[in-house]
């Protein structure tokens, strides 16, 4: 802290001019609302998000207590969800809505939407050394686009017919035919309106995220001195920008489909008791362009969480990452692989055989680089001088997951085993673990970590530790043991398994399932306690609470437009200088310039 | 009115804890406890020990639901490439299980061991080349070994099937399943959705002969030992057939035909007395959600001796003794191209 006292000290003599300009009055609506800042945007996007994580979450809570306890009756349904939930009993169709819906906002909404929008818009600017994000305007139609998704995705809950319930995927022709489920009729259309305005959003955004990391570095940011979040973002945006435009092409023949008569998916169909006119179409073209999208998207979600954690690892192990290129390195050619592997989801569509084993052969590739992203968490870890925050925390419980989640991975992307265990509760284990715990617990580090830099106060640590702990404590107790429904044959998104009397044995499992997400879900509430009560009683911040070296623990604890008074500082090193020998502190922000540093430079370094 | 009270307990309830925290955080305010360091001494020793009890706790859980669950983990593979995939998934399993278990005690025990002390401080160690690339190496060399068993398994279970296989076809609709069995010229006739009647549920073209001896039943019998190759046919939506007890599993997918072929090889009287259960009875599932009553579409299947299946088989009735007056005057047609029931063969679809 010291350091950054002297580096800001020269610039104090600016501080006068600048606070006319900074602390204009701002009228509420501009301010909270229609805000252009990227600050303010970052914690829009948050509290949308987390808003709809407890959506979801209920949602699941709802299905998980009918599959763990298939002949009880929970009155309360009645009351929450109405004729769906009459006498207490879940009913089926309304199943099928909530996992697909469920699917849906956590993949979409709160790990795309949420961790990107939160935390490229919060960190870019703040890392990088820029005011703002290159178009303040795009940024804010960004978040507005995100809303108005979210509020169509909500409206489809009100509707007579139901909202989606193809599962999250919307594979057509279920999708696409209203006579098949009553979810594909306007509750799709629903679904589908509120993904083109999402994938506005998301295009919005990362255009943005991009610009700017390429065009607004302060001097002497260069590439190789960008904080390993910044790269994760910026990769993440770029995955973005090329993919989400393939989700929209196959929404929008979706969408032809259902309401013009086309053929694109649809071909040699009976239903309701006639052939319908389309032929030549096929369904399997959807999954193609679906999953061309569907597989990018694993690592947009889990590529901002890895990127936050390996900051938040380095910060609080008091060391350098290990490998700082190596990790550059694997973030990029994980994003390159993404794009070539999306034919693992489809082994078993009547694919061609030999593209199977293309695909396999892409996508075990994938676990080379992310294997040494382990290796190098790990050797961050080892003689380090670790402080458990509760950011902390999460970020060893997203490594312990990755591993676990990534693992199963190497089995499922094995075509000749895929064959038995595809579409089975082995598949939901793997990526609940591995895409949605591990970016979810990088979320919850980054808030955990970044809350002083959003609101200017710390969260209360007791209450993040409970979290923490009930919260590893119930994912591994709810998704390990779906490895073994899944080897067992129990297939995904059934209702109940009463339909094979092998799977009776099995319903031990699935209700300690469903106590440890009810124990799960509890524990959110801390979270979601702590964050509100913190964001307006928790105690006050310093400016550099961890003790940190980058760039946005030198902006000033009140937010002001612009980020910095004065001058926008100078970088003169990587992001790493922690517990470098022969230095007075632990820390040397980016900040400080090698002459000031003359007893802990390395050879090469300050000449 | 209970609502209304359930929500003011709620909210009081939010209330009382808000102010609980707040006394909490000011008494440590008071006590001047927190102001020097991040985290107080004492949390990190805790969360430090935390880590072990996490490590040790969640490997005996896990291994726990191992012993516990063993049983239940995949059935007695019941056909020849089933051994294979099954050969193939415990060497997978013994890999990452071992790495499972090093990385995993590595994260926790550093964490613990490496836990914060005002004395020391870490070690700056940026990068080492050699490490790395031990790392990048060793993986890539396990998996190439992984991916050319995988692959190898992959390819003998695609291979194309020998041409006596038993031509089967397996038909999904919302939601049950139908079989039709291809009769003495193993050949299955040509279908059409267009066709489809009230009586003709299949839409089974009847100017098409090698349909006339098909065979339809609502139950799946098949010989032990005897290649077998499904067809596999959608009218609606997508389904998915899976026989989890042979490792059986294709997309159901409208708009084409899908195949798959194997060989069953323990009957059901068999695997009752393997696995104890006088009931035991093998499935075909529908995996794949097609609808509101997914989880009912199911079938029996009953592998059985060769003379028990053909025995079973001539008591069903043919296509064409169910519906004679579609049937009589279709014999002689030229049916050269009866084999494009294959609307659209698979590989259209890279």
């Amino acid at each position: 802290m010291q350091h950054q006292e002297h580096t800001l000290a020269g610039h104090h003599d600016d501080h006068g001019h600048h606070d006319d300009h900074d602390h204009h009055d701002q009228s509420f609506i501009s301010k909270y609302i229609f805000s252009t800042d990227h600050k303010m945007i970052s914690k829009q996007f948050l509290v949308t998000a987390i808003f709809m994580a407890l959506i979801a979450m209920f949602m699941s809570v709802i299905f998980r207590l009918q599959l763990g306890f298939p002949d009880h009756k929970f009155p309360f349904l009645e009351h929450t969800i109405g004729h769906w939930g009459k006498d207490g009993k879940l009913d089926p169709g309304f199943y099928l809505a909530l996992v697909t819906i469920h699917g849906t906002i956590m993949v979409f909404f709160v790990l795309t939407g949420g961790l990107s929008g939160t935390f490229s818009n919060l960190l870019i600017p703040l890392q990088v050394g820029a005011r703002d994000m290159a178009s303040g305007f795009l940024n804010m139609l960004s978040y507005w686009f995100f809303f108005a998704s979210c509020c169509v995705m909500m409206s489809s809950l009100f509707v007579e017919s139901g909202p989606a319930s193809g599962g999250w995927t919307i594979y057509p022709p279920l999708s696409a035919l209203p006579q098949a489920i009553a979810g594909s009729g306007t509750g799709m259309t629903l679904w589908l309106v509120s993904m083109v305005l999402f994938i506005g959003s998301s295009l919005l955004g990362g255009i943005n995220y991009i610009c700017t990391v390429l065009n607004l570095r302060t001097k002497g940011m260069s590439m190789t001195r960008l904080p390993l979040t910044i790269w994760a973002f910026f990769v993440t945006a770029i995955l973005g920008v090329l993919s989400f435009p393939v989700l929209f092409s196959a929404a929008l023949l979706l969408l032809f489909d259902r309401s013009m008569g086309t053929s694109f998916y649809l071909s040699d169909i009976f239903i309701g008791g006639q052939a319908l006119p389309q032929t030549g179409g096929s369904p399997i073209l959807f999954q193609h362009l679906f999953w061309f999208l569907g597989h990018p998207e694993v690592y947009i979600v889990l590529l901002p969480a890895l990127g936050l954690t390996s900051e938040i690892i380095a910060t609080n192990s008091r060391k350098p990452i290990f490998g700082y290129k190596a990790m550059i390195g694997s973030i990029l050619v994980i994003g390159l692989l993404s794009f070539i592997v999306w034919g693992h989801h489809m082994f078993i569509t009547g694919m061609n055989p030999f593209l199977g084993s293309v695909f396999v052969f892409t996508t075990l590739l994938v676990a080379i680089p992310s294997a040494v992203k382990v290796f190098n968490y790990i050797a961050t870890l080892w003689k380090g001088n670790i402080v458990f925050t509760p950011a902390m925390l999460f970020a060893i419980g997203l490594v312990s997951f990755f591993i676990t989640g990534g693992l199963t991975g190497i089995i499922l992307a094995d075509s000749a085993l895929d064959i038995n265990i595809h579409d089975t509760y082995f598949v939901v284990a793997h990526f609940h673990i591995v895409m949605g715990s591990s970016a979810i617990f990088g979320m919850f580090a980054g808030i955990y970590h970044w809350f002083p830099k959003m609101f200017g106060r710390l969260m209360n640590k007791k209450m993040g530790y409970v979290h923490f702990w009930l919260t590893i404590v119930s994912v591994y107790g709810v998704f390990f043991p779906m490895h073994f429904l899944g080897l067992a044959g129990v297939p995904r998104r059934y209702y109940a398994n009463t339909a094979y009397e092998g799977f009776d044995s099995l319903t031990n499992i699935n209700s300690m399932i469903s106590v440890f997400a009810i124990i799960g879900a509890v524990a959110q509430f801390i979270f979601v306690f702590n964050f509100f009560y913190s964001m307006y009683r928790g105690r006050k911040t310093v400016t550099n609470p961890w003790r940190s070296n980058t760039l946005e623990w030198t902006t000033p604890v009140e937010h002001i437009h612009g980020n910095w008074p004065g001058e926008i500082p100078t970088v003169h090193r990587w992001p790493y200088d922690y517990s470098k020998p022969g230095a007075d502190d632990d820390f040397i922000p980016q900040v400080v310039p090698y002459s000031q540093t003359q007893n802990s430079n390395l050879a090469g370094e300050g000449s | 009115m209970i609502k209304l009270l359930v929500f003011i307990v709620v909210v009081l309830a939010v209330i009382a804890i808000a102010q609980i925290v707040r006394i909490a955080e000011l008494v440590s305010v008071l006590n001047r406890r927190d102001e020097e360091e991040i985290v107080r001494e004492k949390d990190n020793k805790t969360n430090a020990v935390l880590m072990i009890a996490f490590l040790v706790g969640e490997l005996f859980f896990m291994l726990y639901q191992v012993v516990k669950y063993k049983k239940f983990l995949l059935p007695e593979p019941a056909s020849i490439h089933g051994v294979q995939t099954d050969n193939l998934l415990w060497v997978n399993f013994a890999v990452i299980t071992a790495v499972f278990l090093v990385t995993q005690v590595l994260l926790f025990y550093y964490a613990y061991k490496y836990q914060f002390n005002k004395k020391e401080k870490a070690t700056f160690y940026p990068d080492n080349h050699k490490l790395e690339t031990i790392w990048t190496v060793i993986p890539t060399i396990v998996l190439v070994v992984l991916i050319v068993y995988g692959l190898k398994t992959w390819n003998n279970i695609t291979a194309p099937p020998p041409a006596e296989a038993l031509s089967i076809e397996i038909f999904g609709k919302q939601f049950d399943w139908t079989i039709r069995y291809s009769g003495t010229d193993n050949t299955l006739g040509k279908a059409n959705v267009r066709l489809i009647t009230d009586v003709n549920g299949l839409g089974m073209d009847t100017t098409d002969a090698h349909g006339a001896n098909d065979i339809i039943t609502k139950e799946l019998h098949l010989p032990v030992n005897k290649t077998i190759e499904f067809s596999f046919r959608s009218i609606d939506v997508i389904h998915s057939a899976y026989l989890p007890h042979f490792r059986v599993q294709m997309n159901v997918v409208p708009g084409m035909i899908t195949h798959f072929h194997f060989v069953p090889t323990i009957t059901t009287e068999q695997m009752r007395k393997i696995t104890h259960n006088e009931k035991f009875d093998y499935v075909l599932l529908c995996n794949k959600v097609c609808g509101v009553a997914h989880f009912n579409m199911k079938m029996k299947v009953v592998v059985e001796s060769e003379q028990e299946y053909e025995k079973w088989l001539k008591s069903q009735k043919t296509f064409a003794q169910l519906n004679p007056s579609e049937n009589s005057n279709t014999k002689g047609i030229d049916t050269e191209k009866s084999d494009s029931l294959k609307v659209k063969p698979a590989t259209d679809h890279m």
